[in-house]
């Protein structure tokens, strides 16, 4: 048998119809499932005004099934017996004596007849759909029964169809009872109309609702004119709509003054439009609208759209003109009424914080990320004082303009184009172009797809903004829990850690954390993440790397590259195991070392001589060498002299002086090459092993 | 259609066509307010278990909508028509679909969408869930089933139906302007509305005297504050102006926006002030349903009302 289930709503909010459907299209799985009702494939379709499950093969009747009960243990008086065998409707001697696996007992086997899928399916269904989990939902109609809490759902439930085959499933909803009748498109279809399993796609389609996502979204596709295809926007419109039909409209070219952001910001996100592009990827004076209509013979709704549309873009003009009347430059002071965060003061206060960060980062990268001294900020300050207009202060200069876009008309309008609508004012009026474009771009990466600001003095503002955000933010304790990051620190940061990477730019990050362990820790989760997940490396080479130290991130990716080129050799894992094996060698022996130095005639001849030769070849070599990979390639070959030390050498000698001295060695080791990654944290095949190695200690 | 319907004609449409459904046709409420949802047509009898159905054209103020009278499409003071179908009919949507057919628009020949839009008033503690209505690309109501007023929850859920007119009449005549709306046969919106979107803009944006205004703000605060007090302890529930209270809190809503369009307030401040106004807004919805529980009201459905 095939059933049939639309809960027909009144207009579904268009992002909460996929996650409806999931959760139908598992609910109505595991529904058959859990009573045997056959192996039905499902599959669920939704239109602003219905949500569809369908599955196909269910079994008309339940199998039966056979139960056994457990009554009284053997040894029970007769007349417990006799009460069980009757409540059973049996008698006693047609009772069985066997053990439930622990003890004896009298028991029965209980035949349960299997009911109907229809029987079952009408008992269940109305709690299936009222616990869709929806963002938001609402109540409609007050409950029946007094104390009893409302149905919610996400809007007002009005028809139901329920069928199997062509049977209705009969159950109610809030009043409202399930049935055979579907309703078709507002306005073109019929209000009413019966539907059996087999027509219901047909008898939708002949109602003007097509109920296929795919085929809405070709019609929406079908437009000749070629507009930029925006698949959010797509999404949205293919669940806005039960009759797509995309038009094309045109504006005024004399509105293509305006910036084109702007312009396609009312298009897309206030009006729902496609924008349209020339071929050499201007905005065109165009754009694509989709109705949920059959058409526009008359041409009536292209025209209300362009009206609509050019009232919008004459409140643009207004608030771009009203705006250009106070210059960026004269906003900075109103910046002091702005709260950026109750205790985090005023975006006056947080301008002039950027204005200082950014300019140490400026020195910072100059310097190759080096610490600076108070004498070179200081100078910086003086030249800065002098020639504020150098261009190598554009990038200051582009900071004390950063945020006074909030106070224009345009970005309280359009609040997502806050910094863009800044820069394109400072261009405007008449900043140097590299302030305009770091302005412009500061709100870089707005995710992890997107690309890094373009100049390196964006980069530094972006870097600037969202740094003194997670320092102030941690300082007074508005710290990320879980899913709650409120202020978006977690993408602050990730933004932070891409802008570094990607940028190039040597910043002592861990440094500019100003010692709050917690905002590290915060970073170096950031950091973790990023190298993993978006960059693809190993977790364990970069827990190796990053406990090696992450001050600055572009050393701190050439170490862990290094580490991902040489491990496949054949030296690589088993020495990172040796090194396993020396940390918790030294560890059982709680050895510090610090001060310790060597004492070269206590080494005995053989291993351990050859290994503190080897060593101190390799260490002299590395410091000749620039290149990670080449002094990971030196240190892995240090691995066969490794093995025979552990494998000839007691550490635990009975002689403290030795047994000191060979801790040092192994100690110095250690320190000399975890400046690049503490191999230690790379797991081997061979790391099983290691477990048992301080034992050797205790020998 | 025969002949563009005026600004007038398109009201006096509407509340035909919402009479003839069982509204009660209200007049607007003579206290400003921000939104006809304020008035107590709509936020007092949304409360408690008694039906209700009504329609009324609210003249709004928002006082940093005003544009000097410049802007074609904002202004301070704008004109809603607010039904309120409580308990909502099933067929609320098809209703007021119809109303739409019974101003002249041919939904065939137009594309309507509804679009999700939650409201929510904050110093009124009432929020709600819907749509907003888009013709041809143009928002033209606000359509919100309300959950919570003075935050209470509601017993019978209501719709709120709010046309914006001179969106909706600029849409059928064919204007860009606002201002050109032709109101009744050779006047034009500017005619009669102009001077006022002016001469408000110069008030709430450079002559409004903010000390007077806080000051007016703390006596309305304290008049309604006082009232409530005094409902405690009234022995005879049923004369007691609750009424009179709201009016007081209604004039707080208005002075804190004529205060926030003259950037008096900042934002931390915002949420305090906010708040004060929530307090007392939320007293009047508590102690009006206490006081319908005193007048005995029970939940009666009115009868279906023949289209």
């Amino acid at each position: 048998m095939n059933l049939l289930l639309e809960i027909g709503a009144e207009e579904i909010p268009d992002w909460m119809l996929a996650g409806a459907l999931d959760y139908l299209a598992t609910a109505v799985g595991n529904l058959l499932k859990a009573h045997r009702l056959g192996e039905a494939s499902i599959r669920t379709d939704a239109t602003p005004r219905r949500l569809v499950v369908r599955a196909e093969g269910l079994i008309a009747q339940q199998p039966d099934s056979e139960e056994r009960i457990w009554g009284p243990g053997k040894s029970a008086p007769p007349a417990a017996v006799a009460g069980f065998a009757k409540k059973q409707g049996l008698e006693p001697d047609q009772l069985e004596i066997l053990s439930d696996g622990k003890v004896e007992k009298y028991s029965c086997v209980r035949k349960i007849a299997g009911r109907s899928a229809s029987v079952i399916l009408a008992d269940a269904l109305p709690d299936l759909v009222l616990k869709s989990p929806f963002p938001k939902s609402m109540y409609w109609v007050a409950s029946n029964a007094p104390g009893k809490s409302p149905v919610r759902f996400i809007r007002p439930i009005r028809r139901i169809v329920a069928l199997l085959d062509d049977k209705v499933i009969p159950f109610e909803i809030a009043g409202v009872p399930s049935g055979n009748e579907s309703s078709g498109h507002r306005k073109l279809g019929a209000a009413r109309f019966p539907v059996t399993y087999e027509n219901y796609e047909q008898k939708l389609r002949e109602n003007f609702v097509i109920l296929s996502a795919k085929e809405r979204e070709a019609r929406i596709r079908a437009v000749s004119t070629k507009y930029k295809c925006d698949n959010d926007l797509l999404r949205t419109l293919v669940n806005l709509t039960e009759w797509p039909t995309p038009i094309t409209g045109t504006f005024d070219p004399e509105f293509l003054e305006l910036p084109k952001e702007v312009l396609t910001m009312v298009m897309r996100h206030h009006q729902k439009y496609f924008s349209v592009e020339t071929p050499d990827g201007n905005l065109a004076p165009k754009f694509v609208a989709v109705t949920n209509t059959d058409g526009d013979p008359d041409g009536l709704i292209r025209h209300g759209n362009e009206r609509v549309l050019r009232a919008r873009f004459n409140d643009a003009r207004f608030f771009w003109e009203a705006d250009q009347k106070k210059k960026l430059a004269d906003r900075v002071q109103d910046l002091a009424n702005v709260t950026f965060q109750a205790k985090l003061g005023s975006y006056l206060a947080k301008t002039e914080r950027i204005e200082e960060l950014v300019l140490n980062l400026m020195l910072y990268t100059a310097n190759s990320g080096k610490p600076l001294t108070e004498v070179d900020i200081r100078n910086a300050k003086v030249r800065y004082t002098f020639g504020p207009d150098k261009p190598e202060f554009h990038v200051v200069r582009a900071a004390r303009l950063l945020k006074a876009d909030l106070t224009t008309e345009l970005v309280k309008e359009f609040t997502d184009l806050q910094g863009v609508i800044g820069g394109l004012y400072a261009r405007a009026q008449g900043e140097p172009e590299d302030v305009a474009v770091a302005i412009y771009d500061h709100y870089k990466p707005v995710s992890m797809e997107d690309s890094i600001p373009g100049t390196q003095a964006g980069q530094l503002l972006s870097i600037a903004d969202r740094l003194d955000t997670l320092r102030g933010c941690f300082k007074v304790g508005l710290i990320p829990s879980g899913s709650k990051d409120p202020f978006a620190l977690r993408r602050a940061a990730q933004g932070v850690v891409k802008i570094l990477v990607e940028g190039k730019l040597r910043l002592p990050i861990q440094s500019l954390c100003e010692g709050s362990m917690q905002l590290e820790e915060f970073l170096a989760e950031r950091i973790r993440h990023y190298f993993r997940e978006i960059r693809g490396f190993k977790y364990d080479e970069v827990n190796a790397v990053l406990s090696s130290g992450w001050d600055d991130l572009l050393d701190l990716e050439e170490r862990l590259e290094a580490v991902r080129d040489v491990r496949p050799t054949e030296d690589f894992e088993p020495l990172a195991a040796s090194f396993k094996r020396i940390r918790n060698i030294l560890k059982q022996a709680q050895f510090e070392g610090l001060g310790d130095t060597l004492d070269e005639s206590l080494l005995e001849l053989g291993p351990e001589t050859e290994l503190y030769e080897k060593f101190t070849a390799t260490r002299a070599a590395c410091k000749m060498l620039s290149d990670y990979r080449a002094k990971l390639e030196q240190i892995a070959a240090l691995r066969p002299h490794v093995d025979q030390f552990f494998d000839r050498i007691m550490v635990n000698a009975p002689n403290p002086a030795v047994r000191q001295n060979r801790l040092t060695l192994l100690h110095t080791m250690l320190a000399e090459f975890s400046t690049i990654a503490d191999f230690s944290e790379i797991v081997t095949n061979s790391a099983l092993h290691q477990e048992e190695m301080p034992k050797e200690l205790i020998k | 259609m025969s002949e563009t319907p005026t600004f007038q004609e398109i009201v006096f449409k509407l509340k035909q066509y919402w009479s003839d459904r069982g509204c009660i046709i209200q007049e607007p409420f003579d206290v400003e307010v921000g939104a006809g949802t304020s008035c107590p047509e709509t936020f007092l009898r949304a409360l408690g278990p008694m039906p209700y159905r009504t329609a009324y054209v609210q003249p709004s103020r928002r006082p940093a909508d005003g544009r000097y009278g410049d802007n074609p499409n904002r202004l301070y003071k704008h004109m809603q028509l607010q039904v309120l179908l409580k308990p909502t009919p099933p067929d609320v949507i098809e209703q007021y679909m119809g109303s739409l057919e019974a101003i002249g628009i041919d939904l065939r020949k137009h594309d309507l969408k509804l679009e999700e839009d939650n409201w929510e008033n904050p110093s009124l503690g009432a929020w709600g869930v819907g749509w907003q209505v888009m013709l041809d690309g143009l928002e033209i109501t606000q359509f919100t089933y309300f959950q919570q007023c003075g935050g209470i929850d509601l017993e019978l859920v209501p719709a709120e139906i709010t046309y914006g007119l001179e969106r909706l009449t600029a849409f059928l005549q064919g204007v860009d302007s606002v201002y050109d709306i032709e109101w009744t046969r050779g006047v034009k919106y500017r005619d009669v509305r102009h001077a006022d979107e002016l001469q408000y803009s110069v008030y709430n944006f450079e002559l409004a005297d903010v000390p007077t205004l806080w000051k007016l703000f703390e006596i309305h605060e304290a008049e309604a504050r006082r009232l409530l007090d005094l409902y405690k302890d009234y022995t005879e529930k049923q004369r007691f102006p609750l009424l009179a209270a709201y009016d007081h809190v209604l004039k707080c809503s208005n002075l804190f926006n004529t205060l926030d369009a003259r950037g008096a307030i900042s934002v931390t401040e915002r949420v305090g002030v906010i708040g004060r106004i929530r307090k007392q807004a939320v007293g009047v919805a508590e102690s009006w349903v206490d006081q319908a529980g005193t007048l005995g009201l029970s939940r009666v459905l009115p009868e279906e009302q023949p289209a």
